[in-house]
């Protein structure tokens, strides 16, 4: 396959069908985009941390504006950062190369794609600057707040929010396409279902997941916009409708969707702990299950959400069984990783250690969501900041920790350079410790009692302590230092862009296909298209001078 | 130029086939989804049925007749794709247009009846959910039409005539849509 050597730069950047390209647009828009909601996140604590004196770089804060901080904040990170780049950056630039294809193999569609998401991030952005301001709703947007402007007082914003998200999910429906059906067909001749790397299939199935649990909070979407601009009243109990019906469409769909995160995040752990342990996964084929078990059991799970909305306490029951269980294939699933690691030749580079962060934070995270999928501990915990530590030590592994740990990995095979390690390692522990330093203290806030979305604490005599304040400004001191180190990362990555040492095929001696190809690849990937002669994690094989052995090259006479 | 990774088939099915399952796969998910949840407020709320005794049974029944009529020509212009008669799997294609313009413009009918007589999308629960779920599929008829015209000229010329089968099997989705909420909007009084 070949084109034009000369193409122009609106054909080469914007306008590419190359899925290498179209990654870095989601990559680049992700990455802006996680500037604005982190930009929020600053704003919010220093509102919570020093209440009602005016933020540098923002100013006062009102109740409504506080509101809409957090609502955003929280939309962006999962819709516009976590997923666009967890699946679409990593999913596109990567499923190609790994499977030893020449590009996805639905190009057009794949930057139609693209396209709805652009259009959906700015229709998003676009939505902070009408009249009323953006939506305050929270990201759940439960109605009648969200459905009525005389309680969201935002009409303009709500509109837009959901619309946004309606379009996001648009994108990733179409995107999703070209993944599962590239995966299915367009692999290498001798990879079997067993030798495609373990991150392309977490990112399949995650795909997968997300077709099968979006299309009732797409229909929810457009109830709720009805009942936003036409006066239906799907939600409203008045007219004949619901409210609670929304929780359901909406967290039958929330609920998968953390998991449709997470399986990318252990996908790109898995293949780093492999390579900077020179071993095999220690159970490809139990990773794979353990994935499979966890996708179908988080179809079960979602009233787990709404404990206490009024559902039956029976089925509050069921959900309670359901949530613990789907814990278990998700520890099988670490505890193969630290058997991975165990007994292994291991190189604590930067990529190694952002995926060991991963799996200790993610473990702390995971255990503190027993307490609230309990439903009777639940009835405390609901809605205070406990909740919000539990999410945040899950989220931040999944949508931060992992992606610094792919994008370290494969910013040598993307550019060419290799970024510099000493900034790495100062950047790694730049994040790590004041990531745990915002959210232990929140923990305990949550467990005294301290609720979600609310502006200020002063007027809550048992949460306005100093010992309890001094807890929200060690969390917002502590962000400040976790954004500012950020500044480290975005050095390190744009000057090493074109000043990094450059970079051979194959710097970290990995099995899979992508490091056979030129670094960084040209358009078709591989001027020889590749077969497949063994798995992705023949590492250390007994017998082999060599410690390593690429999926490429063909079987040798011992 | 596509690339050669559209022509790999390693499952043994085409990709463009496997392509369109993963859509009607979604499709089926979404509009679900919207049934599910009128199936769940009508089991709630008994006087539905009557709201539903307002609905146009015998246009409901045409327009049922029509949609599978049309599922019949489009196996009929797949027919004649599979046998590389570009020029007939075209007059088919464009029969089951029609087919599908006759049940849009019976459905307007229908709509311009129910809403001068005062049962509009606001008026209960019941209308609004008769109106999004069959206006989204509206939708969803509108645009099969368009891309089913765009793949008649295409097979006409005796180019990419796989297409034909594959804008079918996304008609049958639709027509099968259309036999769930015939039932549910117009048969259940």
């Amino acid at each position: 396959m070949s084109h034009a050597e000369e193409q122009s730069f609106f054909h080469k950047y914007m306008w590419s069908t190359d899925h290498k390209m179209i990654g870095m647009q989601y990559l680049f828009t992700g990455m802006a985009m996680a500037l604005i909601g982190g930009f929020m996140a600053y704003v919010f604590r220093m509102q919570l941390a020093f209440p009602n004196i005016a933020v540098p770089g923002f100013g006062q804060v009102s109740p409504g504006q506080y509101n809409a901080l957090v609502t955003n904040h929280g939309s962006i990170m999962i819709f516009w950062v976590a997923m666009p780049v967890l699946i679409a950056a990593f999913g596109n630039y990567l499923i190609p190369l790994m499977i030893g294809a020449d590009d996805m193999v639905f190009p057009r569609l794949n930057r139609l794609s693209y396209q709805i998401f652009l259009l959906s991030a700015l229709v998003l952005i676009a939505s902070f600057f009408v009249e009323g301001g953006a939506f305050g709703g929270a990201w759940t947007a439960y109605p009648p707040l969200s459905a009525k402007s005389q309680y969201s007082l935002t009409p303009l914003g709500a509109t837009l929010w959901i619309t946004a998200v309606a379009l996001e999910f648009v994108a990733f429906l179409i995107g999703g396409i070209n993944f599962v059906t590239t995966a299915m067909n367009a692999r290498a001749p001798g990879m079997k279902m067993f030798d495609v790397p373990l991150v392309v299939w977490m990112i399949v199935i995650a795909s997968i997941m997300f077709m099968a649990s979006v299309g009732p909070l797409i229909a929810g979407a457009f109830m709720l916009i009805f009942d936003q601009t036409v006066g239906t009243g799907f939600f409203d109990p008045d007219k004949g409708g619901d409210p609670v019906l929304w929780q359901h469409l909406f967290w039958f769909f929330g609920h998968p969707e953390v998991y449709v995160v997470l399986l990318p995040a252990c996908g790109i752990v898995a293949e780093i702990i492999t390579v900077f342990s020179r071993k095999k996964m220690f159970g490809y084929k139990t990773v794979l299950y353990t994935t499979f078990a966890t996708g179908i059991l988080s179809f079960f799970v979602w009233a787990h959400h709404q404990f206490i909305s009024g559902i039956d306490p029976r089925m509050a029951n069921v959900f309670t069984v359901t949530t613990v269980l789907i814990s278990v294939p998700i520890a099988e699933m670490m505890f193969v990783y630290i058997a991975t690691l165990y007994g292994g030749q291991i190189t604590l580079s930067v990529p190694m250690l952002w995926a060991l962060a991963f799996i200790g934070e993610f473990l702390l995270g995971g255990v503190t969501g027993l307490f609230l999928g309990a439903s009777g501990a639940d009835i405390y915990f609901h809605d205070t900041y406990f909740v919000l530590a539990h999410f945040h030590y899950t989220f931040v592994p999944i949508a931060i920790i992992a992606v610094f740990a792919g994008l370290t990995y494969w910013f040598p095979k993307m550019f060419g350079r290799h970024m510099s390690e000493k900034l790495g390692k100062l950047h790694f522990w730049g994040t790590i410790i004041p990531f745990n330093m915002i959210f232990i203290p929140l923990f305990i806030l949550g467990a005294a009692g301290q609720h979600r979305r609310i502006y200020s604490y002063e007027h809550f005599p048992e949460l306005a302590t100093p010992a309890l304040q001094d807890l929200r400004v060690l969390a917002t001191m502590s962000l400040v230092v976790m954004l500012s180190c950020q500044i480290i990362f975005l050095y390190n990555f744009f000057s090493s862009t074109t000043g990094g040492k450059k970079a051979s095929r194959n710097p970290w001696k990995a099995n899979t296909l992508e490091w056979t190809a030129e670094s960084p690849p040209p358009h078709g990937n591989f001027p020889t298209l590749p077969s497949v002669y063994r798995g992705p994690y023949e590492y250390s094989v007994p017998g082999r001078e060599e410690d390593y052995w690429p999926q490429d090259q063909p079987a040798e006479t011992r | 130029m596509k690339p050669v990774a559209t022509s790999r088939s390693v499952t043994g099915i085409p990709t463009g086939r496997l392509a369109v399952w993963w859509v009607v796969a979604s499709e089926i998910v979404i509009f679900g989804g919207l049934l599910g949840s009128y199936i769940m407020h009508r089991l709630g709320h008994p006087e539905f049925g009557d709201y539903a005794s307002h609905t146009n049974t015998a246009a409901g029944a045409f327009n049922t007749l029509v949609l599978l009529s049309s599922s019949l020509s489009v196996v009929l212009a797949h027919h004649a794709a599979e046998n590389k008669d570009g020029k007939k799997a075209f007059r088919y294609l464009w029969l089951t247009i029609l087919g599908g313009l006759t049940f849009l413009l019976v459905k307007s009918h229908e709509w311009s009846t129910e809403i001068s007589h005062g049962y509009t999308i606001t008026t209960n629960a019941f209308w609004s959910f008769y109106y999004t779920a069959a206006g989204l599929h509206g939708l969803h008829v509108i645009g099969g039409m368009v891309i089913m015209a765009i793949i008649s000229f295409e097979a006409r010329k005796g180019r990419n005539l796989q297409r034909v089968e594959l804008i079918g099997l996304y008609w049958h989705f639709v027509d099968l849509v259309w036999i769930f909420l015939f039932p549910l909007l117009y048969i259940a009084k």
